[in-house]
């Protein structure tokens, strides 16, 4: 067992865990999107950066490929955290705005606006469908080519690959392609909001104040 | 050739007297620069006519040629020097041989033309250090290029090589070399600038075998090239400073990771390790020391990305070059999960420099921080480009006015870019800051590998940062977002601000997902990204807002926000620009007045720089 700070809360964790299991075993809400258990963590979204250190030297690091240590000081929900949440989440909207995940993440971190030009890509190359491929259904039958803007989840050499058995799992596992949303129009981009539960304590504090998944109750309340 | 194993260190002394017997010092002899630059110039038809002009002389036995690696002049290419005088004659062409050999060689005069001519006062300078571009300069790396043949291991033995190895290897422990080098506080030349020595040991402390060294030439940066010429140039200094490593670090393997856009530096490091391996300097009980290490050399396939130190990895793995979450460092989980130190070409470089005179010789050369000297890559709009080593601690001024000889056309300096397209632009009010690793950080830039881009006052600012991001935008592996997506946006405004589409709100936008990009990307590539945006706005604030605002291009440069149009009072109808135009855009008669039609116009500047009247105006 280790010992860690999380949000001024000392825990016991176990060895093995990373940040992001120590969270959310603890109750803690952080948001993913290419994270899913008994896949390996990818730390390609980023949505799920937590802020660690004390003082001035603090770093964002991704929780779900950061394993525990004695002493680690953990925040999950600082100014600095949001602030690159949001703009990934704005980023990937751009992207794909068509995504109901993506709507629904921009929708409960309170993203209200896409500033860049509206692309309407079909996929954000998260990767899950990949690492579903290869790690639990053990065909490898897609992976990624091409570098940068270039790159793309495909088979190899872009031909029908020969170990694909049609299982579905890729699709069942995509964030995009599943549920498409069929709210937003450019140039608005984002749907409408269903639902904005910005934690109101970093109105104040550099921290979230309650250790319940953020259920925004103290924003209804401020609204009334 | 067959050669004898060094089986001790007295071997080595002992070679190295035969190697000096055979040679006489008075022996005329023509270093000739057959680095990549020079090559490119055409230094191979220089050699060969040398050779063909002593044949035909009957010369051929009393003068030596030798193929050297380079010197680092770049701009007067093709370099050739006159031994034992040492007289260097710059910018040489096939047709000069002639005249060098029969003035030089035989009547022991100097061919006037092809000496350096100092272009403000017109004087000639001879030897190296007269010429001011070298005279100013520190040249401990890379100086010794000129002097050995890098495909002949003689010439590096016969100026005192490999001796910090035979001085490390009997009476050196393991921690003692480490020891020595963190004295020394050598910082890692490839960028980050990570102290030597604190890798070193991390790597020997860490659990597992076997534990692997590699060398880091993947070097990628825009204007940047000293790598390559230590690697072509004088590859023994590298191999030894990594046989050097490996015993301290307790390795057995080596990787000479070169990017296989550089044939030269391949071919010269294969016959380089091939060499040092006839003589019993690789392999088996290096000089009877009982120490084993081999190195093998590995092509990489020229992303830029790749530099990057567990993409690298990835890369020697066989598997694609994109790097890995780094929060165990590769220093302890690195190569197949093993402890692998890498280290930069030039790091590597100083290590027999360190053993060979000790630390305390070293830290007295640089800053506080700062130790030894760094080799820049300097490039732009400066009149002597190429590569200049000097200490750190040496201004920006110094670099540039005094070794680089100043702005070309009397033009007025602007910025320098270093550290390559991640690095920032340093404005002209900073242009005596010492040169470290950490004032450079402190002004928003940095280090890098050493590349060093000078700007004139005709460069937009704008303009260069969105130069340097595209470069990125297909640079990036693509695997994070924050380093994708970011790069592509920002790329976009850039493009639109260069356009003449920029908006309010780009500039804050433009700062918030730089801090993003810093805060959240995967690796280095991605974190220092963004350096170059924000230090152009950060310095050169007023450009974007003319680019946005007023839809102005100050320096004249980004095409869609200038205008090209001819002054009626000072066109004197002479028909230059007219005949120049490629487009036809250009309507006028003899002495009439020349007209520009606007939608012909495809901006490309001709007409302004064919005019001898200065009418053509840019507005």
């Amino acid at each position: 067992m280790k010992k860690m700070t999380i949000n001024g809360m000392v825990v016991q964790v176990e060895d093995h865990w990373t940040i992001l299991e120590a969270c959310r075993f603890y109750g803690m809400d952080i948001p993913t999107l290419c994270y899913r258990d008994g896949l390996s963590p990818g730390g390609i979204c980023r949505l799920c950066v937590v802020e660690i250190g004390k003082g001035e030297r603090t770093k964002l690091v991704t929780s779900c490929n950061y394993p525990v240590e004695d002493g680690l000081v953990v925040r999950t929900h600082t100014k600095r955290v949001i602030r690159a949440r949001k703009m990934l989440v704005e980023l990937l909207l751009a992207r794909c705005p068509s995504s109901k995940t993506l709507q629904d993440l921009a929708a409960k971190m309170g993203v209200q606006r896409v500033r860049f030009k509206v692309k309407d890509e079909k996929c954000i190359l998260c990767g899950l469908c990949v690492r579903m491929c290869e790690e639990q259904m053990g065909a490898k039958a897609i992976g990624f080519a091409g570098r940068g803007k270039e790159r793309r989840v495909t088979p190899p050499f872009d031909i029908k690959s020969d170990v694909c058995r049609n299982c579905g799992a890729c699709m069942y596992i995509c964030p995009v392609c599943q549920l498409r949303c069929q709210g937003p129009e450019p140039p608005s981009v984002v749907c409408g909001a269903c639902l904005n539960v910005e934690p109101v304590c970093l109105q104040d504090n550099d921290d979230v104040m309650c250790y319940l998944d953020t259920c925004g109750w103290c924003y209804k309340m401020k609204k009334r | 050739m067959n050669r004898r194993k060094i089986k001790s260190p007295s071997d080595l002394e002992k070679l190295r007297q035969e190697i000096l017997a055979k040679r006489d010092p008075k022996k005329p002899r023509i270093a000739i620069c057959a680095g990549t630059g020079c090559l490119a110039l055409g230094a191979r038809k220089v050699i060969t006519t040398f050779k063909e002009e002593l044949k035909k002389r009957g010369l051929e036995n009393e003068v030596e040629i030798r193929e050297t690696g380079c010197p680092g002049f770049c701009e007067k290419g093709t370099i050739v020097v006159i031994y034992p005088e040492g007289i260097y004659y710059l910018q040489v062409q096939p047709g000069d041989v002639p005249e060098i050999v029969e003035k030089t060689l035989v009547e022991k005069k100097h061919v006037e033309r092809l000496l350096y001519t100092d272009p403000t006062t017109n004087e000639k300078a001879i030897h190296e250090d007269e010429i001011p571009f070298y005279k100013h300069q520190m040249r401990l790396l890379i100086g010794n290029n000129i002097k050995v043949d890098p495909k002949n291991i003689d010439d590096y033995i016969a100026l005192g090589g490999y001796r910090a190895l035979a001085k490390a290897l009997p009476e050196m422990t393991p921690e003692e070399v480490i020891e020595e080098v963190k004295r020394a506080n050598l910082r890692g030349r490839g960028g980050g600038g990570f102290p030597a020595g604190r890798k070193w040991e991390t790597t020997r402390n860490a659990p597992g075998e076997p534990k692997y060294v590699i060398v880091n030439c993947d070097e990628g940066d825009p204007g940047a090239f000293m790598n390559r010429a230590l690697m072509e140039g004088n590859p023994h200094s590298v191999i030894e400073g990594l046989i050097i490593g490996a015993y301290a670090i307790g390795s057995h393997e080596g990787f000479i990771y070169v990017r296989d856009e550089y044939p030269l530096a391949v071919e010269n490091t294969g016959i380089a390790l091939e060499q040092a391996r006839e003589y019993g300097l690789l392999g088996r009980d290096i000089m009877g020391s009982g120490f084993d290490f081999d190195v093998k050399i590995f092509r990489g396939a020229g992303a830029f990305i790749s530099g990057e130190s567990s993409a690298l990895m990835s890369s020697l793995e066989g598997k694609v070059g994109a790097p890995k979450p780094k929060y165990v460092h590769t220093s302890i989980k690195g190569l197949w999960n093993k402890p692998s130190n890498l280290n930069n070409v030039e790091t590597w470089a100083n290590i027999p420099l360190i053993i060979n005179k000790g630390a305390r010789w070293f830290t007295s050369i640089g800053t506080e921080g700062s130790k030894g000297t760094k080799i820049f890559a300097l490039v732009g709009k400066v009149n002597n480009t190429g590569l200049v080593e000097v200490p750190f601690g040496i201004t920006l001024r110094e670099i540039i006015y005094n070794i680089g000889g100043g702005i070309p056309n009397n033009k007025k300096f602007k910025a320098v870019q270093t550290g390559g397209p991640s690095g920032g632009c340093i404005p002209e009010r900073f242009i005596d800051t010492a040169v470290d690793f950490d004032e450079l950080t402190k002004l928003g830039s940095m280090m890098g590998s050493g590349g060093m881009i000078v700007m004139d006052e005709d460069t937009c600012m704008v303009d260069v940062a969105r130069y340097f991001i595209d470069f990125l935008v297909d640079e990036s592996c693509g695997r994070c977002v924050p380093c994708r997506e970011g790069l592509e946006r920002m790329s976009e405004i850039l493009n639109d601000i260069c356009e003449g589409r920029g908006k309010e709100g780009d500039i804050e936008l433009l700062e918030e997902l730089s801090e993003v990009m810093k805060d959240t990307s995967m690796c280095g590539l991605g974190r220092t990204a963004p350096n170059p945006v924000l230090t152009t706005i950060h310095y050169f604030r007023d450009e974007y807002d003319a680019h946005i605002k007023e839809k102005k291009c100050p320096a004249h440069v980004c095409k869609a926000l200038i205008e090209y149009y001819i002054d009626a009072e000072k066109c004197t109808g002479c028909l230059a620009c007219l005949k120049a135009c490629p487009e036809g855009a250009i309507a006028g008669e003899k002495e009439r007045v020349h007209v520009i039609n606007r939608e012909k116009c495809s901006k490309c500047g001709i007409c302004y720089d064919t005019c001898k009247f200065g009418a053509v105006i840019i507005s």
